[in-house]
């Protein structure tokens, strides 16, 4: 069951498996490019100011997936059929919590290469940020679910939805972007437990909203 | 194939709005129930209500039998061919054999069209396969016929009998007439809460 309902989550989510999934990806390599185009070539100024942009645009990255992650299911009536199946919102939720991690997080890691070398960063820079991203990634992936499972009956929720994030991805940025401007990697520490934290919440916080949405 | 299912006194509401209160029935192996009622009356609120995924505002709903409903969203991808869109079900039901729902309902010429594009009365077929495939004893059924033409209904109407015939239980919601031996009718209007009657109860 379980790897039944990963294997359709993936299938939707992954980029380049169904259209549009590539989005975040190609969205993120094209913050890396135009930024040496707006702060002009100074290798200075961009591997000391790189590793933060890459960290924004890792964030509005994660955004772009949300309006799809939940509201299309509870429209198809897929968790409905799921719930009647004995299968609770919580296990659906931690199912599309990994598969949405899956789907943005390692591809945005591998994106991260091109991206240093396009912003002129250094090999610690670099593995800082790696770093980061692995620990980060998926604590944007638990609060996307948490907003698209929250806003998914509301009509202007994919609006509404980047908007939440933000301010709640705050920690995230700070201790992450954090390391790289004192190249100390104990922060990274923090975002971990951030990250660890909001996944752990996050099926079953996930799993009430698509619960309560039925009640309206 | 034994299944029960009633309720009682079942009172159910939509926002703040009481749709219907006083709700009892009974269901044993081999009976089906004809709910009929106006829009908006609270029909496929009811039907939520008995598959569990809503919460009665009063009473009880007492089920013995796995249940499986289907309603105007089959639940298939709609950019899955239909083929793709239905194995899912099939894999998540451990359904080895679907080819004989698939071609009592003629949807086997359809496997590689994608679910979007599908009529209204194609996607209803590919639904009850999908229902028919879970081989559970408890239908609830959501407007089965809407879409359907002269044809299919009598397909569908087919199924239903044969289900009920084998001991399975069939709740039906529909505003068309069906033919079925022995089909009990519910007139929800007879439970929905007036004004009037709020008046007189204060």
């Amino acid at each position: 069951m379980i790897s039944t309902l990963l294997r359709r989550d993936l299938g939707k989510f992954f980029p380049f498996a169904g259209g549009g999934a590539a989005l975040p990806v190609v969205f993120f390599v094209a913050v890396a490019m135009l930024y040496p185009f707006a702060v002009g070539p100074d290798v200075n100024v961009l591997s000391r100011t790189g590793g933060g942009v890459v960290w924004i645009a890792a964030l509005l990255a994660a955004i772009l997936p949300l309006e799809k992650l939940v509201a299309q299911d509870i429209e198809l009536g897929t968790f409905d059929q799921l719930k009647l199946r004995g299968v609770t919102e919580e296990l659906m939720m931690a199912i599309r919590l990994l598969a949405h991690w899956l789907s943005f997080g390692p591809p945005l890691i591998l994106a991260t290469f091109p991206a240093a070398a396009l912003l002129a960063l250094d090999g610690p820079n670099l593995h800082l940020l790696l770093l980061g991203l692995l620990a980060g990634t998926p604590g944007l992936a638990a609060i996307g679910l948490m907003i698209a499972a929250l806003t998914a009956s509301l009509r202007a929720g994919a609006a509404l939805s980047g908007l939440m994030l933000i301010p709640l991805a705050l920690p995230i940025l700070i201790f992450g972007a954090g390391a790289l401007a004192r190249q100390d990697p104990a922060s990274l520490g923090f975002v971990a437990a951030i990250s660890l934290l909001l996944v752990a919440i996050a099926p079953f916080a996930a799993g009430a909203a698509i619960r309560a949405a039925r009640e309206v | 194939m034994q299944a029960q299912l009633s309720a009682s006194n079942l009172a159910c509401r939509r926002g703040d709005r009481l749709l219907f209160r006083g709700l009892s029935f009974e269901l044993a192996p081999g009976e089906a129930l004809h709910l009929t009622g106006a829009n908006g009356t609270g029909k496929s609120t009811l039907i939520r209500t008995i598959a569990g995924l809503t919460t009665p505002f009063a009473g009880e709903i007492a089920s013995d039998g796995v249940i499986g409903l289907l309603d105007e969203r089959p639940a298939l991808d709609p950019d899955m061919p239909l083929g793709k869109a239905l194995s899912f079900w099939e894999r998540v039901d451990g359904c080895t054999d679907p080819s004989n729902a698939l071609s009592v309902l003629g949807l086997e010429p359809l496997l590689d069209v994608p679910v979007r594009y599908l009529s209204t009365g194609q996607r209803k077929r590919a639904g009850l396969a999908a229902l028919l495939n879970r081989g559970v004893p408890v239908w609830l059924l959501d407007e089965p016929l809407s879409g359907l033409d002269t044809a299919a209904i009598d397909q569908v109407m087919a199924l239903i009998a044969q289900h009920v015939s084998g001991g399975g239980i069939a709740l039906i919601a529909s505003h068309q007439a069906l033919a079925l031996e022995g089909l009990r009718t519910l007139a929800i209007e007879d439970f929905v809460v007036r004004e009037r009657d709020e008046e007189e109860a204060e």
